[in-house]
């Protein structure tokens, strides 16, 4: 495959004005231009500038990635865009709960494994437990997939949060 | 001292009239009532009441076209808006400023579905550079001063302010026009280039032995001073240059070192001089694909320059070798400066052997048609429409179809703004409004709706604008009785089987004018036009000629969709109805 078909996976950082419609302005970007989300967070960061940060992880060829940091930068409600995989090292973490149910040695395990992901109880019954993991992408998988074989009942996961490592921000 | 304090409405038109807006394209309904009381009392903003908010839009456009500023429109919540939705997506699509001001039902109904509530600022998101919605009155000037801005900076776009009726009641405080630099909290697109790159782009070109420039609308967007420096650094090279539908007159038709426009329906020298150059000069275009034609087999050997405004026009489609982000006029200046002081001295020798070389491509005579003696050739009709316009002071809008690219293959432009077209979304139904919008700009100039008798009759109800605003306006039909275009795409991919593409039952257009209050001339014989046009030109009154033309005749040369610019059709060379022409992967293709 040349360069200008092979897809890879990267991670944008995007400040923008706290005003309604923003998210709707950059969700629509992306459907109506065909890019993929593979997952979007946002909240505000900045209540005295009035400042939201996005996390998107997307994946596209290199020419797409390329458009969708310009199309990112073009919209008037944007302060300011990184693509953080093609700018340096930078952490990526993201949260989940996840409820596991059953009893006796499966209730066991699921604790032991948990103890080994350092995830937390954050809430337990005689049948249950709901556990909160943060880590990287691949961490929360690994341990998802763990705990299927241990009676998981639900999911909620936060999708990334991200930044460039070292002394300076965006 | 107290801060004065208006309405909702007064504080708008104020900011408008701040904003230097001597004309407001409308129509009114229950949202905007209060916008028009306030216009009703004042004489500083004419209001030009449409006939369907569509043609308010497109009004606005051939308004902006034609003189460079912002266009404005005036519409009511719900259909007011959804009918402004097409004017908006073709400023969009062709980088045109408007500024489209929406009622909505008032604040505490937001959401209710309210009588005429439509999601104006969720429905238009998509189709303009930004919108708004306004809801305190306290915001109202600010953001129409803040609209204009964005409309017009960068590369130009529509704006939508939507303001609900309970805020155009409410008193504020007015803010004035912010000072230059202060008029965004952070959008502020780039215009100066980087002088690194624009001199290694004159390097380049100084070393070019097949140069060519390639310039679109981008150059008309900057200004006429970008045409001129075009023109100048043309000219000092002496390169040769192509444009695009859109940039046409961006540099003068007539000189000898153009090559015409290129693309689908572009001439033969023009693209295989883009095909076989060695360092293409893009400037303020976009590699669109009616413009590229199969995408690897694009320009294969060239070096790539592209300067643009908008950084994702450069390497969209077509991966280029010095981008340049920044406005033409600045960077042409630059260009300019540097190819002076670099002392460029063009290869003379392999530049004489190039334009030899196009000059056999010339030969070939591409727009040739065959004559008739007994029907018009819309070529000849364009051909004679042009003789006798040329040395006036004429602005030429068009419909979408045929007529369209025989306009832009047969009449020349010799300055910007005076060619008015939908080029990005193609929407039929553009010319009239248009035609109206320019010519209440230009109120003393000749100014003609090159038309086709399906697209006119999009939007005919603007003949009534037209006639209230006694606007001299020429509609000129090249009548086919045929969706043209459509016939010729079905006659190359469809075994000539022409589905829904015949116009049944078309107005006699002689009565429809008359019933406009215009005049109403036709042609059916080669020798009927000369007097046609002539008419047309004396009368001072709107015009609606309807020129019966060669029912069959094809639009060459073409490039069919996925193919690549030496695959060109010509006319005399077209195969017969039904001979397909066209391959698979091309037929999925618009
Ligand atoms: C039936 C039909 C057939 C067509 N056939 C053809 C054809 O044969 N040939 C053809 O050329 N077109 C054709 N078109 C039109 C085509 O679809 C495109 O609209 C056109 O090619 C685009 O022109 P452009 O590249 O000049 O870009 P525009 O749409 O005019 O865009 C302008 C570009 O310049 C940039 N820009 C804006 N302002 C500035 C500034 N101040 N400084 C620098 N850059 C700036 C913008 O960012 C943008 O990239 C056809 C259309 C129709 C409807
Ligand atoms: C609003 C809209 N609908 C449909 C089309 C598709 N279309 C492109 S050209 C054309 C036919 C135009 O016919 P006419 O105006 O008679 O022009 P001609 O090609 O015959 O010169 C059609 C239907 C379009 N461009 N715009
Ligand atoms: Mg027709």
């Amino acid at each position: 495959m040349s360069k200008d078909q092979k897809t890879i996976r990267h991670t944008f950082s995007v400040l923008t004005d706290n005003e309604p419609g923003v998210a709707a302005r950059i969700i629509g970007l992306f459907s109506g231009r065909g890019y993929n989300i593979d997952s979007m967070t946002v909240a505000e960061v900045d209540p005295e500038k009035n400042l939201s940060r996005f996390t998107i992880v997307t994946t596209g060829t290199e020419m797409v990635l390329e458009q969708i940091r310009h199309q990112l930068e073009r919209l008037v409600s944007s302060r300011a865009v990184k693509d953080l995989t093609a700018d340096g090292p930078h952490l990526e973490r993201e949260l989940a709960l996840i409820k596991v149910a059953g009893k006796d040695a499966k209730r066991i395990e699921a604790l032991r494994l948990a103890d080994v992901f350092r995830a937390r109880v954050v809430d337990s019954s005689l049948e249950s437990f709901v556990f909160e993991v943060t880590g990287s992408t691949e961490k929360v998988n690994a341990f998802i997939n763990l705990m299927k074989e241990l009676g998981i009942v639900e999911i909620a996961r936060t999708g990334v949060a991200a930044m460039s490592r070292g002394a300076k921000g965006m | 001292m107290p801060t004065e304090t208006m309405n909702g409405a007064q504080l708008l038109l104020r900011a408008l009239t701040d904003q230097g807006v001597d004309t407001v394209f409308g129509y009114p309904g229950g949202a905007v009532l209060p916008i028009y009381d306030e216009l009703f009392k004042q004489n500083s903003i004419r209001h030009i009441l449409v006939r369907q908010e569509g043609g308010a839009v497109h009004a606005a456009e051939g308004y902006a076209r034609s003189t460079g500023k912002t266009g404005v429109v005036l519409v009511t919540s719900g259909p007011g808006a959804t009918n402004a939705v097409t004017g908006l997506t073709d400023a969009l699509m062709d980088s045109i400023p408007i500024v489209c001001l929406t009622g909505q039902v008032p604040t505490h109904l937001i959401g209710n579905d309210a009588f005429q509530e439509a999601d104006t600022t969720g429905i238009t998101r998509p189709c303009t550079k930004h919108n708004y919605l306004v809801k305190s009155v306290n915001d109202v000037s600010r953001v129409v001063h803040e609209a204009f801005y964005v409309a017009k900076s960068g590369r130009p776009g529509p704006v939508v302010i939507d303001l609900p009726k309970d805020v155009l009641f409410a008193q504020g405080p007015y803010t004035p026009p912010p000072a230059a630099g202060k008029e965004h909290k952070n959008y502020r697109p780039r215009v100066k280039g980087d002088a690194h790159a624009i001199e290694q782009a004159v390097a380049l070109m100084a070393k070019a032995k097949k140069p060519v420039f390639y310039c679109g609308g981008g150059v008309v967007n900057s200004g006429p001073r970008a045409a001129a420096l075009l023109t100048e650094l043309v000219k000092l090279t002496g390169f040769p240059i192509t444009l695009t539908l859109m940039g046409l007159g961006a540099y003068p038709a007539s000189d000898k070192q153009f090559l015409g426009m290129l693309g689908m329906h572009g001439l033969y020298e023009a693209n295989w001089a883009m095909h076989d150059c060695d360092v293409m000069i893009c400037i303020g275009a976009r590699f669109d694909d009616r413009v590229t034609g199969r995408l690897d087999a694009f320009s294969p050997k060239s070096k790539k320059i592209h300067v643009d405004i908008d950084p994702s026009s450069i390497n969209k489609n077509v991966r280029v070798d010095i981008p340049i982000v920044g406005d033409c006029g600045l960077v042409l200046e630059d260009m300019l400066k540097a190819w002076k002081a670099q002392k460029a001295q063009p290869d003379k020798k392999a530049l004489g052997e190039w334009w030899r070389q196009i000059g056999e491509w010339r030969a070939r005579n591409c727009l040739a048609y065959k004559p008739s003696k007994e029907t018009v050739k819309p070529q000849f009709a364009l051909e004679r429409l042009y003789h006798h316009i040329k040395d006036k002071d004429f602005y030429v809008t068009t419909e979408v179809g045929q007529h369209q690219m025989w306009a832009a293959q047969f009449l020349k432009f010799e300055q910007p703004n005076r060619w008015m077209t939908s080029g990005g979304l193609g929407t039929m139904g553009y010319g009239l409004p248009a035609a109206l919008g320019v010519q209440i700009a230009h109120p003393d100039a000749l100014v003609i709706d090159v038309a086709g008798e399906a697209s006119i009759l999009m939007n005919i109800q603007e003949m009534s604008t037209i006639a209230q605003y006694r606007l001299p306006v020429k509609v000129f039909i090249l009548n086919n009785e045929y969706m043209g275009m459509v016939r010729q795409w079905q006659e190359l991919l469809h075994g000539g089987r022409y589905a829904e593409s015949y116009m049944e039952s078309l107005p006699d257009f002689v009565k429809l004018a008359e019933a406009f209050g215009a005049v109403g001339l036709r042609a059916e014989k080669p020798g009927d036009v000369d007097g046609l046009i002539r008419e047309m030109i004396k009368v001072k009154k709107p015009v609606i000629a309807d020129v019966r033309v060669d029912k069959a005749e094809n639009c060459f040369p073409m490039i069919p969709s996925g193919k690549a610019h030496y695959e060109m059709i010509l006319g005399d060379e077209a195969g017969k109805p039904g001979e397909q022409k066209v391959s698979e992967e091309g037929m999925v293709l618009v």
